[in-house]
């Protein structure tokens, strides 16, 4: 009996906190910022902390993977005798599943658990309070930026992963290994479609980015204002954010590439 | 000085993720910007269309001279119908021509191809070529191979 207690209590809890992020995320964004300037002020530099920053790791991995997934493509197609589909396979597998999820990975990792830290300790030194005292929606003048910042910076994040995959595969198969790069491209070219391989991944990194960010800054925003509350908050930011792009994806990719 | 330099370097990094979207859809998809070429279409029926996709080619003498527009089942004479848009340029292609459906390689794509005739009278807009040859399916060879082999003992 009590464990019925408990698991109804947990169960409603957990509906909770649902609608709190949900009212949360509806708040911070719906409340658009008055003055223009100003808000574009403060979302040109939360861009530069959320997107310039995330830069480098994104391009390295991108660059990597690429490489990898060449190496690896060429030495089991060369055994069909048809290692100038390396091309095909490298930009199909990045373009839609590779560069949005693991791009949202890396971003939950390296951009999450920084706004959520960021927001926590604002909490913890009653910043957050202070702007309220003055009358400064903190929801409008912290949030809203860093969450705006972040569904914009993962898509183009994503973009230039799978652009720079390809462009390390190129290296990797035609540099090094000696494929043919007319047959590489054009067989590229053959399979993949615009619309149906570049705009789905696309979505799928605008998708991501959204929950990504949301849990980011919802967990700043409601963690515990003490030291270890910020660091449970941050491993909660990574945990969460990463079990829901993978889950998140497989319902994208069912839904896009599901229908045979 | 510092709100400067940030400003330029968020400018550099939704210049590079723009420049990478269009990187992506003109290299890695071929996507043409250039108005859409001239075509006019023509049809075929086939008995079996075996894996033939639209936007698959259509090649005469191996050279790609347009795409299949769409594949629906004709009701009336139970077969599948082809639709094909062909380059305007490639205006000189016989009534009498016929239309094969062929494979690349052992297990590559499927594509079409059209073998010239010899009438005088070219297709137009909306034309169809009769004489069509479907696509060879494996099981189909490999039991006509068996029965074959049944005769002849």
């Amino acid at each position: 009996m009590n464990m019925l207690v408990g698991l109804g209590a947990w169960f409603l809890n957990w509906l909770e906190a649902v609608g709190r992020a949900g009212i949360f995320l509806a708040q911070s964004v719906l409340r658009m910022p008055v003055r223009f300037r100003e808000s574009i002020r403060l979302l040109i530099q939360q861009l530069y902390a959320v997107g310039v920053l995330s830069l480098v790791i994104v391009v390295v991995s991108g660059a990597f993977i690429g490489m990898v997934l060449a190496l690896q493509g060429y030495s089991i197609l060369s055994k069909f005798g048809s290692e100038e589909a390396v091309g095909q396979l490298l930009a199909l597998s990045l373009l839609r599943e590779l560069a949005p999820v693991v791009t949202a990975l890396l971003f939950a990792g390296r951009a999450g658990s920084s706004l959520t830290a960021e927001i926590g300790l604002m909490k913890a030194t009653e910043q957050l309070s202070s702007y309220e005292m003055m009358g400064v929606d903190p929801l409008r003048r912290i949030i809203a930026p860093r969450f705006i910042a972040g569904v914009i910076c993962l898509p183009l994040l994503s973009i230039i992963f799978s652009a720079t995959g390809i462009i390390g595969g190129l290296l990797v198969s035609v540099g090094w290994l000696g494929v043919h790069d007319g047959a590489f491209w054009s067989l590229m070219q053959q399979s993949v479609y615009f619309d149906t391989d570049i705009m789905n991944g696309f979505i799928k990194a605008v998708c991501f980015s959204v929950v990504v960010t949301w849990i980011a800054v919802y967990q700043g925003y409601e963690c515990v204002p003490t030291s270890e509350g910020i660091g449970k908050a941050t491993t909660r930011t990574v945990v969460l954010g990463s079990l829901a792009i993978l889950a998140l994806d497989f319902v994208l990719t069912a839904a896009m590439f599901g229908d045979f | 000085m510092r709100s400067k330099r940030t400003e330029l370097l968020v400018g550099c990094f939704i210049l590079l993720g723009v420049a990478a979207f269009v990187y992506l859809a003109v290299q890695v998809s071929g996507l043409a910007f250039s108005a859409q070429k001239d075509t006019y279409q023509i049809v075929a029926r086939f008995d079996d269309i075996g894996g033939l996709t639209s936007r698959s080619k259509v090649t005469i003498a191996g050279v790609t001279v347009g795409t299949v527009e769409s594949i629906s089942f004709d009701k009336e004479l139970y077969m599948g119908l082809v639709k094909m848009n062909i380059n305007a340029d490639v205006d000189n292609i016989p009534t009498d021509s016929s239309i094969a459906i062929l494979t690349s390689g052992l297990l590559g794509e499927k594509y079409l191809g059209i073998t010239i005739g010899a009438d005088e009278e070219m297709l137009q807009e909306g034309g169809e070529i009769f004489d069509t040859q479907s696509a060879l399916v494996l099981e189909n060879l490999i039991s006509q191979f068996l029965f074959k082999s049944g005769d002849s003992e």
